[in-house]
């Protein structure tokens, strides 16, 4: 065994151990919310970290959030089949988008563009459409929960805070594995290659188009997964809190910040911005409307200017620095596509 | 001598400028043809129409009888194509080992296991002399490093025809040797039919078996290399005051001889 199987081990441990500590609810819905909101940046980082910087997964957690609670709330169907029809209502929509926009080569700034665009039509189709929706107001999953019946599992309604500790736990870990699992395979290969030199990739063999859309609908599908159980978990959802543009950038820049080209990077990522956000709402409270966004923008630009990788790839970079010999060439890691 | 590339009536027009006007020739396996002719003649247009990379308004290319007009360059790599940038065009952020291997891999079209496709890329960059270790970076390489791990990534795709595209822009005389004998070894070693398009005429008059030139898109002459140096019409609009250097280069004196196409 490896020191970093060990180093894993024990700290999958912990966080299993963590809700037999005692803490509060609060302190509960903070560590699910962090892993949460993890998995959707890690989502959002499979693709980000190939400079398919997607300004629209907001669309796609929308989906996820309202496929389920309309399935449920108007035709009895249960998450568990919601879900995978949620999955594959994403990544059709995340074929339709990227399609297009790979076969034309819409990359960069475009791309990022276009996917803007997608998260505001799918928030205002929410909107639009609020006979079935409730609207902007929001919608809340059919309860089937009472005092008497705190769980059900057919409705995936739980409400105690540990059961959705260990399902959101599970989920994370999951996430983390189909990051490792594209990490490791040659789709990695071929998207560096085409995030760097897309010609040039094309000339070796590389299938564009369809690695480039295999890897958005990876993204496309594990967002959609967590906007489910993101409406699951609160009970509640409306347009504003599952899609649009201020959610699309949040997830933008978590990952940033945390760093997406590593693992565990999206996760601290949810650690900073869920802390800021708590902190900002204990100090300031809700005085300031939308000081955290604002905080969020500007943080953004001086992550991107000073530390493009990220917090944990800043710290994984330090640290490789100082363990090198001197005269060594840098073991220089991925640099964040153009 | 079988029968590598047939290119027939090959058209391309930008709009109202035709770059390319009804190029034809046949290129036999294990030959190397050299594509040479002056800046804008057409050279690098029909070397990316038979790349792929663009689509032709008229003509056909037909690789090993098999139609491969207005393929995709993707396509037209699995078919057994490979290809060179004349400005290179690296994965910067990949090892040289892993920009070959993925080439290797990818141009199998993931048919083959990716122990199978490091080791084609061992061999690709033992036959192009780059360092075979899985640290050495793009970083490190000068121009002529890049030029060879330009040719390194196209050979790991197998093809069984090579496109080499101004191989030896940017390098030295000694370089600019070494990189033609470089191709002349692989088609030696590996019986790749090369094609290699050229600005520089001198060394590569001393390593193909025939030459094409062209100009404003069409084939001006077309021969052994010491006729075609030898050609009024290349001697003027190509060659001008270095046509004595490069006749005395390649040899020969045929003048007026050399079977000329198409003008």
């Amino acid at each position: 065994m490896t020191v970093a199987t060990v180093f894993k081990a024990v700290g999958l441990l912990a966080i299993l151990a963590f809700p037999a500590l005692g803490f509060s609810d609060y302190v509960l819905h903070i560590a699910i919310s962090i892993l949460l909101w993890g998995y959707i940046y890690t989502g959002w980082s499979v693709m980000g970290r190939f400079g398919l910087v997607s300004l629209g997964h907001g669309a796609f957690m929308g989906i996820g959030a309202y496929v389920v609670t309309m399935l449920w709330n108007h035709a009895g169907i249960t998450p568990w089949i919601g879900i995978p029809v949620a999955v594959i209502v994403s990544m059709a929509v995340g074929f339709m988008i990227g399609f297009p926009c790979f076969r034309f080569r819409i990359t960069g700034h475009y791309f990022a563009l276009v996917t803007l665009a997608l998260s505001e039509v799918v928030r205002l189709l929410i909107v639009a459409l609020r006979d079935y929706t409730g609207g902007s107001l929001g919608v809340t999953p059919v309860s089937v929960i009472s005092a008497d019946n705190p769980s059900s599992f057919l409705a995936m309604q739980f409400s105690d805070k540990v059961s959705w500790f260990y399902i959101v736990v599970a989920v994370w870990v999951i996430g983390l594995l189909i990051w490792r699992a594209v990490d490791r395979s040659m789709i990695r290969y071929a998207m560096e290659a085409v995030s760097q030199e897309e010609d040039a990739a094309a000339s070796v063999g590389v299938h564009v188009t369809r690695t480039k859309l295999i890897v958005t609908m990876i993204s496309a599908a594990m967002t959609a997964v967590g906007g489910a159980i993101y409406g699951q978990y609160q009970l509640y959802i409306n347009p504003e809190t599952t899609s649009g543009i201020a959610i699309s950038l949040q997830i933008v820049f978590a990952a940033i910040a945390g760093g997406m080209f590593v693992q565990l990077g999206p996760t601290v990522g949810a650690v900073i911005t869920l802390l800021l956000t708590e902190t900002l709402r204990q100090t300031v409270g809700h005085d300031v409307h939308g000081l955290d966004v604002m905080i969020y923008g500007a943080m953004l630009v001086l992550f991107i200017i000073y530390m493009p990788r990220g917090v944990v790839g800043r710290l994984i970079d330090a640290f490789e620095r100082r363990s090198e010999t001197p005269g060594t060439p840098g073991q220089a890691r991925p640099q964040p596509g153009e | 001598m079988g029968e590598m590339l047939q290119v027939r009536g090959l058209t391309k027009k930008f709009g109202g400028f035709t770059a390319v006007n009804e190029v034809a020739f046949d290129l036999g396996e294990g030959e190397i043809l050299g594509l040479i002719g002056p800046n804008g003649s057409g050279k690098s247009t029909t070397f990316n129409l038979i790349a792929g990379a663009l689509t032709p308004t008229a003509g056909s290319i037909t690789l090993e009888g098999r139609d491969i007009t207005g393929l995709a360059p993707t396509q037209v790599c699995h078919k057994g194509v490979g290809r060179t940038y004349q400005i290179p065009r690296p994965f910067r952020k990949l090892t040289i080992l892993e920009n070959v291997a993925l080439a290797a891999y990818f141009g199998a079209n993931g048919s083959i296991s990716r122990a199978e496709a490091w080791k084609r890329a061992e061999d690709a960059l033992d036959l192009t002399q780059l360092p075979v270790d899985d640290r050495s970076r793009v970083d490190g390489l000068g121009a002529a490093g890049l030029k060879k791990l330009e040719l390194a990534r196209a050979l790991a795709t197998q093809p069984r025809l090579l496109l080499a595209d101004e191989s030896l822009g940017g390098l030295d005389e000694k370089e600019m040797d070494q990189a033609a004998d470089m191709l002349s070894h692989i088609r030696e070693q590996r019986g790749i039919t090369i094609i290699w398009v050229e600005h520089i005429m001198g060394v590569l008059m001393r390593v193909v078996d025939r030459c094409i030139v062209l100009d404003h898109g069409e084939i001006i002459a077309a021969g052994l290399p010491q006729e075609v140096a030898h050609d009024p019409k290349v001697v003027e609009v190509y060659l001008g005051s270095d046509a004595e250097t490069i006749q005395s280069q390649v040899g020969g004196q045929a003048a007026g001889q050399t079977e000329t196409v198409g003008a």
